[in-house]
């Protein structure tokens, strides 16, 4: 099993130098789901976007590598760097209505990419793109084709981005809370749609998200994160039967369940918090080093 | 009896289908909903996206008015009564929304959003009320001379409690209130809610889509489904025994973090 996407040491700071994502390293692998969670403002989301070369501006990475598909990305020109990373993965963003242009029709806006980055001929493209949206169950795949993002329900986009993710046979797509937006009944058709279409294909994911409940139904590996650093890494099963971490056990006991009757719910103590903070402390400092 | 609704309806015009000359079509979106709400329960309305539950709290505050049946509060029928005759009303229910940026005023301290309503209704003491709504809700007092963006998500939300029950009111109406939050905010944001309640003897709605939060606050459950009511009753029935199908569903679809729940 070697990992497809690996992660060593990046630290990334914002202009000025304080730090945002620190020391981070995470694998994944092919055909396995990749849990990245923590609360906002943890950087869960920089390290999708620094690996699709999206960073905000004001952001740099200092230090670190990325490795996908054998190749560390960052040694890469910027042009070539585009290339392999349009070549090889997508993205599932987290709202399904600002990531589609309201002014064109779900069909053009799926086939474009195909068209222009990967040179496909116009039939083929739309070819492959009626084949997905069968895929993931969007019922007249044809008529979905000409409607604008409007005329569709939350769930019906969501499934059109997950099409359109899918659409080049990506080997690694970055799930960006992908659910988030959507209600518990259609997100579990959702969950459940990016879990099969993600083994049917063998690809690896990465997958953003806040809610321990949802990496307990998706994920095989994950990473929890806070302020910027990785506090622990972990096999599934393990994680949520013993945390190690007190910052990880602390997000758990915070997480209301409607199954515990006495529903008594903890919020994160100073205590822990202090405790992770000096870690992070002691980190930067033999950083500086 | 806090609440005493009956048959309530309310449809509004469909602007998107309506004819260049006449009226717009209705789209009736509260399908005549009756139920009681006593003093001092914590209801919860749960519901999916396009339910209702955000028109139902809106049209027991009265923010919106019933196309048909009518709401009773406090012994009042509130139902059909002018901006005017709601005034004295008007203090005794009171809102915290969902996203506390958007809802309190990012060009004024916090302080001067917790009084205004004080002001409006005029009360006096303003600063000696602001200083104990403030305190209620576990903020330091000069918490008072900032602004909202200054503060974290969980604080803003404390915020919008404290200005809520500033006024004393009777009522409060939350509309998810939580969902914008991380995991430890919300829990510290429930609790504090469950505290509030008991010490000021509040009755609450609590509108939320997520059924764990509510069994966490609410003694009272009832499940909107396109616009009818489901299900209602006390919430330990409710989830040891659901009755309708759709809460059931609803129940299934939450994703427990336990990956030995079942889920399919």
């Amino acid at each position: 099993m070697t990992a497809y996407l690996s992660i060593r040491n990046l630290t990334v700071t914002l202009t000025g130098g304080t730090p945002i994502l620190r020391n981070v390293s995470l694998d994944v692998v092919a055909g396995q789901v990749h849990g990245l969670v923590g609360e906002s403002g943890a950087g869960k989301s920089m390290i999708g976007k620094a690996v699709l070369g999206t960073l905000p501006r004001a952001l740099t990475i200092s230090t670190g590598e990325i490795w996908l598909d054998g190749v560390n990305i960052l040694t890469l020109k910027p042009s070539q760097r585009r290339q392999r990373i349009g070549a090889i993965a997508a993205l599932i963003p987290q709202d399904p209505l600002t990531a589609l242009n309201p002014s064109k029709r779900i069909g053009p806006q799926i086939t474009r990419r195909l068209v222009d980055i990967l040179g496909w001929s116009k039939q083929v493209a739309t070819a492959r793109a009626l084949e997905l949206l069968a895929e993931v169950q969007i019922p007249d795949p044809v008529r979905v084709m000409r409607t604008y993002p409007h005329e569709l329900s939350g769930g019906m986009r969501q499934r059109i981005l997950i099409a359109s993710a899918f659409a080049a046979e990506p080997k690694l797509i970055i799930a960006d809370e992908p659910t988030t937006a959507l209600d518990v009944t259609v997100q579990k058709q959702i969950l459940r749609l990016i879990s099969d279409m993600q083994t049917r294909h063998s690809t690896a994911l990465l997958f953003v998200t806040h809610d321990l409940g949802v990496v307990s139904k998706v994920c095989d590996t994950l990473s929890v994160l806070y302020a910027g650093k990785v506090v622990e890494d972990a096999r599934m099963h393990r994680f949520f039967m013993r945390p190690i971490h007190p910052y990880s056990a602390a997000l758990l006991a915070a997480t209301p369940t409607y199954t515990d009757p006495t529903g008594s719910l903890t919020p994160v103590s100073p205590k822990v918090i202090k405790a992770v903070e000096q870690e992070i402390q002691e980190h930067d400092m033999r950083a500086r080093q | 009896m806090m609440y005493r609704i009956n048959n309530l309806q309310l449809s509004l015009p469909d602007m998107t289908r309506k004819p260049l000359l006449g009226a717009a079509p209705r789209i009736e979106i509260l399908k005549g909903l009756t139920f009681d709400l006593p003093k001092g329960e914590v209801l919860g309305i749960v519901g999916g996206s396009g339910s209702g539950k955000s028109t139902l709290g809106r049209a027991m505050l009265r923010l919106l008015e019933p196309t048909g049946g009518n709401i009773e509060f406090d012994g009042t029928d509130i139902t059909h009564l002018s901006e005017n005759q709601l005034r004295p009303t008007r203090k005794k229910f009171q809102m915290i929304f969902q996203d506390p940026m958007s809802s309190l005023n990012p060009r004024r301290r916090v302080g001067g959003i917790i009084a205004c309503p004080l002001r409006v209704n005029g009360m006096d003491n303003l600063g000696t009320r602001v200083t104990e709504a403030l305190e209620m809700v576990g903020l330091p007092n000069h918490f008072g001379n900032r602004y909202p963006h200054e503060l974290s998500g969980g604080q803003r939300q404390r915020v919008g409690i404290a200005r809520a029950i500033a006024l004393r009111p009777d009522f409060i109406l939350a509309d998810e209130i939580v969902s914008g939050l991380d995991v430890s905010s919300q829990a510290q944001v429930l609790n504090l809610l469950e505290n509030l309640v008991k010490e000021l003897g509040l009755t609450l709605a609590f509108i939320s889509h997520d059924l764990s939060v509510i069994r966490r606050l609410c003694t009272r459950v009832l499940v909107l489904h396109q616009g009818v009511i489901v299900e209602e009753g006390p919430t330990e029935a409710l989830f040891a025994s659901p009755r309708a199908a759709y809460t059931r569903q609803l129940l299934n679809a939450i994703p427990l973090p336990n990956p030995h729940q079942r889920w399919a």
